[in-house]
């Protein structure tokens, strides 16, 4: 077996034992959440991480997915499973209309860009109030269903979900170690010399962009049934700058760093409670923290305090 | 407008040389050629293929690959993906087994490639990265290969070693169109030359005569006036 593969195994294992072991819905809602931001940071991982393009405005195909399935279900009564498609192949559009002119721009360009559009799919949530329920959120969203399996069992949808992340995971690191992935990689380092081994950038850059879109538009899906009430607040600028926090924490460029930076800003909210008053300055310095000791992201920081003190145990 | 009014040629299987000072607009040239700069005005053609409007994907699926100036490798990246991404169109085309062949022909000619191969590009020294990207663009299995001041940057005995490799592949039947301020070493090597000066052709020849050629030695083989007229006046 490779590394890989034993990893994935290490990863499944872990799951179906802390599924069978938890007890308590708390933490099962707490940990699906964590799997749900999970493939949000991976989505952004992909594209910002290993392309090198910034996105200012992924809570928009976050909240496209939640408000796509929401809205096909609650109020025209489709199956989920039939309104998943519809949400995804929504957010491939968008993307793609979206993409095609932004992804001209490079580095603070492209953020502002994509900023703007984050910002007007928000206000769209907000002030469209006869289909999306505007500022007062969309509610009556049924839970998913397979069969008899009920997803309204916490410990269910947290399988669902996790196996979800799984697959994306699997999916992801076989896209990276292929001849797209090396692409990627050379168009984050330089277009240019990207483009002068053959790579037609413009196009991979969107499919990647697209890919990713999707990808956040399935957490909106999963999101969207597990809560099933949503407010254009889940999907604000606010929530597109913590995805790119949880990338940069988690590390660039690196699969499992979006796991870990997904679940230290999901957990530490929960952990930071006993500060009360002060909950948001120890988050943010918390961060702070983290970054000056490790600026390459939690991932690359651990494997090299862990080479560090290996190779200081061989010279003693 | 960088060139204006160029005209040359390069037939199958000659090593053409194109030597010039800073800003007579050699790069630009091969970057026209391989369509990084599009919008140029004029006729280039390709086994009797117009170039026309077409972007660099579609211009290294024709056969034509390039060595860019400041060797432009991936430093993040791995030896090895950066060979593999030389030969990013041809995957598309299902060609694993020419590929592994080619890698294992461009190892052959660059050993410290192998050796080096799980290192990551950035970690290799100038001539070795000169090495990596001379080896990069071969993995597209050009048909005509241009390079852009191979030897910038590097030691005579480096550059020696490059130029010969440049002779040992057209033997192998690669055409070559090589750019290059270090005109003496470039026209020892070639078949033919061009000497281009702010953005035109000055002058064209065989390599032989060009480097006997009086105008050649005063401005680009480093011989001056001084040099040139003793004895004479």
């Amino acid at each position: 077996m490779t590394r890989d593969q034993i990893s994935y195994v290490i990863f499944f294992a872990a799951i179906v034992a802390t599924g069978l072991i938890l007890k308590n819905y708390f933490y099962f809602q707490l940990i699906t959440i964590i799997g749900i931001n999970t493939l949000l940071a991976l989505a952004l991982n992909m594209l910002l991480g290993y392309a090198g393009q910034i996105s200012l405005g992924h809570a928009a195909f976050y909240g496209i997915g939640a408000y796509t399935s929401g809205i096909l279900t609650a109020t025209y009564g489709f199956n989920p499973w039939m309104a998943l498609p519809c949400a995804l192949m929504l957010a491939i559009v968008i993307a793609v209309v979206v993409g095609f002119p932004t992804l001209k721009l490079t580095g603070y360009y492209l953020g502002m860009g994509t900023l703007g559009f984050g910002m007007i799919v928000h206000i769209v949530f907000r002030e469209w109030s006869s289909v999306t329920g505007g500022a007062s959120g969309f509610m009556g969203i049924p839970p998913l269903e397979i069969g008899h399996v009920s997803f309204f069992e916490p410990r269910n949808y947290f399988f669902l979900v996790w196996f979800v992340v799984l697959l994306s995971f699997i999916l992801c690191k076989r896209l990276i170690n292929s001849r797209t992935g090396r692409a990627l990689k050379a168009i984050h380092d330089s277009e240019n010399a990207a483009k002068a081994v053959g790579i037609n950038t413009r196009n991979l850059k969107l499919k990647i962009f697209v890919f990713s879109a999707a990808l956040s538009a399935l957490a909106g899906f999963l999101y969207a049934h597990m809560i099933s009430f949503i407010s254009p607040e889940s999907f604000s600028f606010l929530v597109s700058v913590k995805i790119v926090t949880m990338v940069v924490i988690g590390g660039m460029a690196s699969i499992w760093g979006s796991l870990l930076g997904a679940s230290l800003l999901t957990m530490l909210p929960e952990w930071l409670h006993a500060f009360s008053d002060f909950e948001m300055v120890v988050y943010g310095l918390i961060l702070m923290v983290v970054m000056i000791i490790t600026p390459q992201g939690l991932t690359r920081g651990i494997i090299e305090i862990y080479e560090r003190s290996r190779s200081a145990k061989a010279k003693r | 407008m960088a060139i204006k009014g160029v005209s040359l040629s390069v037939a199958q299987g000659e090593l053409v040389s194109l030597i010039g000072a800073n800003g007579s607009g050699k790069s630009t040239l091969l970057q026209a050629i391989v369509g990084l700069l599009p919008g140029w005005e004029g006729k280039m053609s390709f086994w009797d293929n117009s170039l026309k409007g077409l972007a660099p994907p579609a211009i290294v699926q024709k056969g034509i690959s390039l060595v860019p100036e400041g060797r432009l490798i991936f430093p993040p990246l791995t030896v090895l993906d950066n060979l593999k991404l030389g030969a990013y169109t041809r995957y598309r085309k299902k060609q694993h087994r020419e590929i592994a062949q080619d890698l294992e022909m461009v190892m052959t000619l660059f050993p410290i490639l192998k050796e080096r191969s799980y290192q990551a590009a950035g970690t290799l020294s100038g001539g070795e990265q000169q090495m990596l990207a001379i080896g990069r663009a071969l993995m597209a299995k050009p048909k005509l290969l241009l390079l852009d001041e191979p030897s910038m940057g590097l030691a005579p005995l480096l550059v020696d070693r490059i130029l010969q490799t440049l002779v040992q592949l057209r033997e192998n039947g690669i055409t070559i169109l090589l750019v290059e301020q270090n005109a003496q070493a470039a026209l020892k090597i070639a078949d033919r030359g061009y000497v281009l000066e702010t953005g035109r052709v000055v002058l064209q020849g065989s390599a032989q005569d060009l480097l006997a050629d009086d105008e050649v030695k005063r401005a680009y083989l480093g011989k001056d006036y001084g040099e040139f007229y003793e004895g004479r006046a």
